[in-house]
């Protein structure tokens, strides 16, 4: 396998990304298109790694596909995020901690992304977290599948991914929204146990996120320069 | 209390259901075949089956095996003839043997599912059981042998 085109390791950096996005679509509202100094924006162009903003910092956006957009691109800082990521691997092996290693013991996904015969990822891992062991855990613990992975991805490309029924495990956009918001393996994200960072904001937040982005058109942020379409 | 089966025993325990199974089976049942290494399911000394799947009881709650089936490595057969235990011998596979029940149950959990396994399905199997001594080649010799794959 190459190496990815393009590689999103830092969830911060596509926080500013998202910032910058949104202090832009507000500055040259209503402006008619001149290309005149952007007005302060009201809204933060920055937020901390560790905050997810909320559906209402994205009401200023006038532009219904352009709020979509923006949405999509908060929301993907949970799911690039390495809580999330980890087990999104485009290959045959789950990562681990917040530098995305490969795991150890070296396990692989087997036929149905729950590892092979004697190896299953519930040989160790359990319902929950184990404090004392370190091993996290929650019910149904397993890979995604190779066709929703996200490591190594864009957002625009993730989008595109959820998007697609082919590529989301047959799940409609309705379902989608559910999935992000009450999944319990999706919650453990913000609950990963033993000093793992979790992902960004709350998984009530998160859900809220991409329910807007779905009511909003579902639209994709634009890809990267040279990035091919998936 | 919680009832569950070991080595096909009946076993009534009043004991946390939060404790290790290793605990259980070392400490309140007796049998010692099967080994504390890390505690962190990281070195598969404890690999003990539930209902047939390979385990690593150093995690593994009492209470997610409760009504269920453990093997250990005193179970595996009733006179140490498992084909595993037989190729051990004859290839003299342990150099201190610490690990070695472990890798037994892992591999005897791997040869119930898939009898004749590919080398890569070996070592993918029992990826997670160390052996500090290094016998990973004998061990997979012995896999082999117990599945019986002739060599050359």
């Amino acid at each position: 396998m190459g190496a990815p085109r393009l590689a999103y390791r830092s969830h911060a950096a596509v926080a500013m990304l998202a910032g910058g996005i949104l202090a832009a679509f507000t500055a040259c509202a209503g402006k008619g298109g001149l290309a005149r100094a952007p007005s302060p924006s009201p809204l933060p162009a920055r937020t901390r790694a560790s905050e997810l903003r909320a559906v209402e910092a994205f009401a200023s956006i006038a532009d219904r596909a352009m709020r979509s957009k923006a949405l999509f691109l908060e929301a993907s800082r949970v799911m690039l995020h390495p809580r999330c990521a980890n087990c999104h691997p485009a290959d045959d092996s789950p990562r681990q901690g917040d530098d995305g290693a490969l795991h150890d013991p070296p396990v692989v996904r087997g036929e149905d992304d729950r590892g092979v015969t004697a190896m299953r990822c519930s040989a160790c891992h359990q319902e929950a977290n184990l404090e004392l062991a370190r091993v996290p855990g929650a019910r149904e613990w397993r890979l995604a599948p190779k066709g929703m992975a996200w490591v190594g991805r864009s957002p625009a490309s993730i989008c595109a991914q959820v998007k697609d029924p082919a590529r989301n495990g047959g799940r409609s956009l309705a379902k989608i929204v559910d999935h992000a918001a009450h999944d319990p393996l999706v919650a453990w994200g913000w609950a990963p146990g033993h000093g793992r960072t979790p992902a960004p904001g709350d998984q009530e937040r998160f859900g809220a996120l991409v329910a807007a982005w779905v009511e909003t058109g579902a639209a994709c942020p634009d890809g990267e320069r040279g990035e091919p379409k998936r | 209390m919680i009832v569950l089966s070991i080595n096909g025993r009946e076993e009534r325990l009043d004991v946390d259901p939060e404790m290790p199974l290793l605990w259980v089976i070392r400490d309140v049942v007796g049998l010692s075949g099967t080994k504390y290494g890390c505690g962190e399911a990281l070195c598969g000394a404890c690999t003990v089956h539930l209902d047939g799947e390979a385990v690593r009881a150093c995690v593994t709650p009492l209470r997610r095996a409760a009504g269920r089936e453990v093997t250990t490595i005193e179970g595996l057969s009733k006179d140490g003839d498992h084909p595993l235990q037989r190729a051990w011998v004859e290839l003299g596979v342990p150099q201190c043997g610490y690990c070695q029940s472990g890798q037994i149950m892992s591999a005897a959990a791997l040869l119930s599912k898939k009898p004749r396994p590919s080398n890569a399905e070996i070592d993918q199997s029992l990826a997670g059981n160390l052996c500090r001594c290094g016998t990973y080649t004998r061990i997979r010799a012995a896999v082999r042998k117990a599945a019986g794959i002739k060599e050359g």
